[in-house]
């Protein structure tokens, strides 16, 4: 979606809480050749369920295929796929970029316009905390760029699907038939 | 009721009907040992190698349908469980593999003999567990043969660290199985299944392509009516021989790299196949985009992965085999009780032909060194149709495929899609012990053979005669065979010698009785000497012919129509660059 050729899938993985599962996922994906572009794990609504966000970059190998093996892991409870459009995607940045000088008001104007977050100052960097949509971050990041970006650290895209049902009530599309 | 973790294993393994366990015991699983002496009516059989004991329980499961067993303690105990378990996923078997882990205290700190196994195993097994709490034990054991046991079967392992094991637990059995990611389709589509018969009616070159997965839906009946219903040609997989009696007379045998020209020129051919259980391995197609070019696909698969995976499909079907095969059998009958059965006279009789033409061939002399297939054929003609046939991987896997007739499913045993050197002996083992009554003949390769040879010595120590017939030709066949064909003659790590080691000497050494036959007129008295041995096993060490190849033959990566009938017609590529990848 971000990178405009249409590679990358964004599918959310109902798991269930027990040990190695995020290996079994991790693996499968390694196995199969598929490449994973980001992985974000946590809590749900419902205890003994974690979720996963899952940004599938898909070059050789369909979209199906993923789905399929990942539903045959048995700690994997529901898989959905988001559609274009079809999902509130979400991720959460943390950048600590060079400012001193007249960098500084430069960056402190930039993250007015994005409404980010400055959660650290040094004399020489400042840290900027930014939630939003891939789209917006790619956009804030290149901007930053320009002043010197010292560190980087990104949660990974997560995404709940539009609308007023749940993850447990949708129907994967793919793995069935 | 209290009882120890190692006790709860083994009633829990009681209550899945459990009879017998291939293993071999070490420090952190030893409590599994205890209760064996007088607390648990499980037959443990020691094996001499965790490979054997893996491979062992395999064998049983594929001649009895039920779940093997095999245990093994921590570390080089459960690495050397790797190969059967991978095995095992590859073919779909059924097992469940216990083993000993280091105590948890201290898991992770590179305890002796400790290795991660359920790391290690994940990605070879259905599914894993690692078991830290000994309340967990029976409905680990309970989830762990279920799992292993439905949908598309296969191994699971179950990981008991030593002191679980040695815990004081209250024994409760649940009385179900609480696995709410896992939840097989069975049932196939009834909608789906009037489209595909609307295919079979309109098909003019239909072909049934059957595989594994008919045996383990047990569903042979099912696949006999709807085959004799539509008047359907059958081709039987690898793993599939035996699910449709070869004596029939719409029974066209293997297709694949080494299958029979008609088998696989018939897929090529076809306008409609009906692939029931099966998964478009490359062993079957050859190359992909040239396999069955002008058919349509239906794919009946219980697992949905496998569905469109490698070919594109018209009509796809989940679910279990013998359901979808029923309900596709009684459909095709209602319809054709309106309509008749289609003439397809042309197409039967062009398969007929093909058959009549091209048959497999090889040429024994009377004064000339022994053939492989002539051994098969010998070994075929003094047994009876309930003689289960063992075999791993190679050349003589192949030439067992080709010239043992089968008439019944769960008689055909072999390592197919992981092609494990070393699979026979042990596998056999296993499968005289599911199947008691019947006789179990092993035919293996001189190079497989030594691979699992220990396991003899199990054999014989624990009463499990049967007959293992090595088609010795001193070399690792199938290896020399391509360097032959696709690396100029130039063989290289192949030569084995014939005569090291002496294999009679080294069965009457495992208290076997040793057989050999050097010539074409020794064959016969020698199969009757071992097939009248009942109270022990024996071990035939046939000297064939080294130059003997398997024909017809795809090479890899090529289409099924450039098959390759016989050795007048193999054009040897010299150019490495274009050998073949395996």
């Amino acid at each position: 979606m971000s990178n405009g050729n249409g590679t990358l899938h964004t599918i959310s993985v109902l798991v269930e809480d027990k040990p190695g599962v995020l290996t079994r996922i991790a693996g499968l994906f390694s196995a199969r050749g598929f490449n994973i572009d980001s992985l974000a794990v946590g809590p749900t609504e419902t205890d003994g369920l974690s979720r996963m966000t899952i940004v599938i970059n898909v070059e050789s190998k369909p979209l199906e295929q993923v789905t399929k093996q990942l539903n045959k892991l048995i700690n994997v409870i529901k898989i959905l796929e988001h559609e274009a459009g079809s999902a509130v995607e979400r991720e959460l940045m943390l950048v600590k970029v060079r400012a001193s000088g007249d960098d500084r008001a430069r960056v402190m104007e930039i993250a007015e316009v994005f409404r980010v977050n400055i959660v650290d100052v040094t004399a020489s960097t400042l840290t900027l905390e930014a939630t939003g949509k891939p789209e917006k971050l790619e956009a804030l990041l290149s901007l930053l760029q320009d002043f010197g970006v010292v560190e980087l650290s990104r949660t990974g895209r997560i995404a709940l699907g539009r609308g007023d049902r749940g993850i447990r009530e949708r129907v994967l599309k793919a793995a069935n038939d | 009721m209290k009882v120890t973790g190692a006790l709860a294993v083994l009633k829990a393994l009681e209550q899945e009907g459990v009879e017998v366990i291939f293993g071999i015991p070490g420090g952190a699983s030893m409590p599994l040992y205890d209760p064996l002496v007088d607390a648990s009516p499980i037959r443990h059989i020691l094996c001499r190698h965790e490979q054997g004991a893996g491979h062992a329980a395999e064998g049983y499961a594929w001649a009895t349908g039920k779940v093997g067993v095999c245990m093994a303690t921590s570390g080089p105990g459960g690495t050397n469980l790797v190969t059967p378990i991978a095995d095992a996923k590859m073919d779909s078997v059924p097992i469940v593999a216990i083993t000993g882990q280091v105590p948890t205290p201290v898991v992770g700190n590179d305890a002796f003999q400790e290795a991660d196994i359920t790391g290690i195993t994940m990605p070879i097994t259905k599914h894993n567990f690692l078991v830290k709490d000994p309340a967990l034990i029976a409905e680990t054991v309970r989830e762990a043969f279920h799992i292993a046991s439905t949908g598309r079967p296969g191994p699971v392992l179950i990981d008991l660290p030593k002191d679980v094991l040695l815990a004081e637990t209250t024994w409760s059995w649940p009385d179900r199985v609480n696995l709410p990611g896992y939840k097989p389709t069975t049932k196939g589509n009834q909608r789906q299944v009037g489209e595909a018969v609307k295919l079979i009616l309109a098909a003019k070159q239909p072909v049934l392509y059957v595989g594994g997965g008919v045996i383990k839906a047990n569903a042979t009946q099912e696949l006999a009516t709807l085959a004799t219903t539509g008047r359907l040609p059958v081709v039987t997989t690898l793993m599939a021989r035996g699910a449709f009696p070869d004596s029939h007379e719409l029974c066209l045998g293997m297709p694949g790299m080494h299958g029979n020209y008609t088998a696989v020129t018939s897929l090529q051919k076809a306008d409609l196949l009906i692939a029931l259980g099966t998964r478009f391995d490359d062993r079957v197609t050859g190359k992909l985009a040239a396999f069955a070019p002008n058919a349509k696909i239906i794919h009946v698969d219980i697992d949905p992965a496998e569905i469109g995976k490698n070919r594109a499909v018209d009509v796809p079907i989940v679910g279990d085999c013998k359901d979808v095969i029923t309900k596709m059998a009684a459909e095709l009958e209602a319809r054709q009780s309106e309509h008749g059965v289609p003439d397809r006279s042309a197409w039967l009789n062009q398969l007929e032909d093909w058959q009549r033409r091209f048959p497999y061939r090889y040429e024994q002399k009377p004064d000339g060194p022994i053939k492989p297939q002539y051994c098969v054929e010998r070994l075929r003609s003094f047994a009876d149709d309930d003689t289960i046939v063992v075999a791993g991987v190679g050349q003589h896997q192949m030439y067992a495929s080709q010239f043992w007739r089968f008439e019944h499913p769960r008689h055909w045993i072999n390592s197919g899609g992981l092609g494990t050197m070393g699979f026979a002996v042990p596998a056999a083992m296993g499968a005289k012990v599911g199947q008691p009554g019947k006789r179990v003949v092993a035919i293996d390769g001189d190079g497989c053979f030594q691979m699992t040879a220990q396991e003899l010595a199990t054999s014989n120590t624990e009463k499990i005669p049967f007959v293992t017939a090595i088609l010795n030709n001193g070399y690792l066949g199938m290896v020399r065979q391509w360097q032959e064909l696709f690396f100029d003659e130039r063989y290289s790590g192949v030569y084995l010698n014939p005569d090291v080691p002496d294999y009679v000497k080294l069965a009457e050494a495992y208290g076997a009785v040793g057989l050999r036959a050097e010539s074409p007129e020794e064959v016969d008295a020698v199969i009757e000497k071992a097939y009248s041995v009942e109270d022990r096993s024996v071990v035939i060490d046939f000297r064939v012919d080294p130059k003997e190849m398997v024909f017809p033959m795809v090479p890899a990566g090529a289409s099924n129509d450039d098959i390759i009938l016989g050795p007048e017609s193999a054009t040897p590529t010299t150019d490495p660059a274009e050998a073949p990848i395996v």
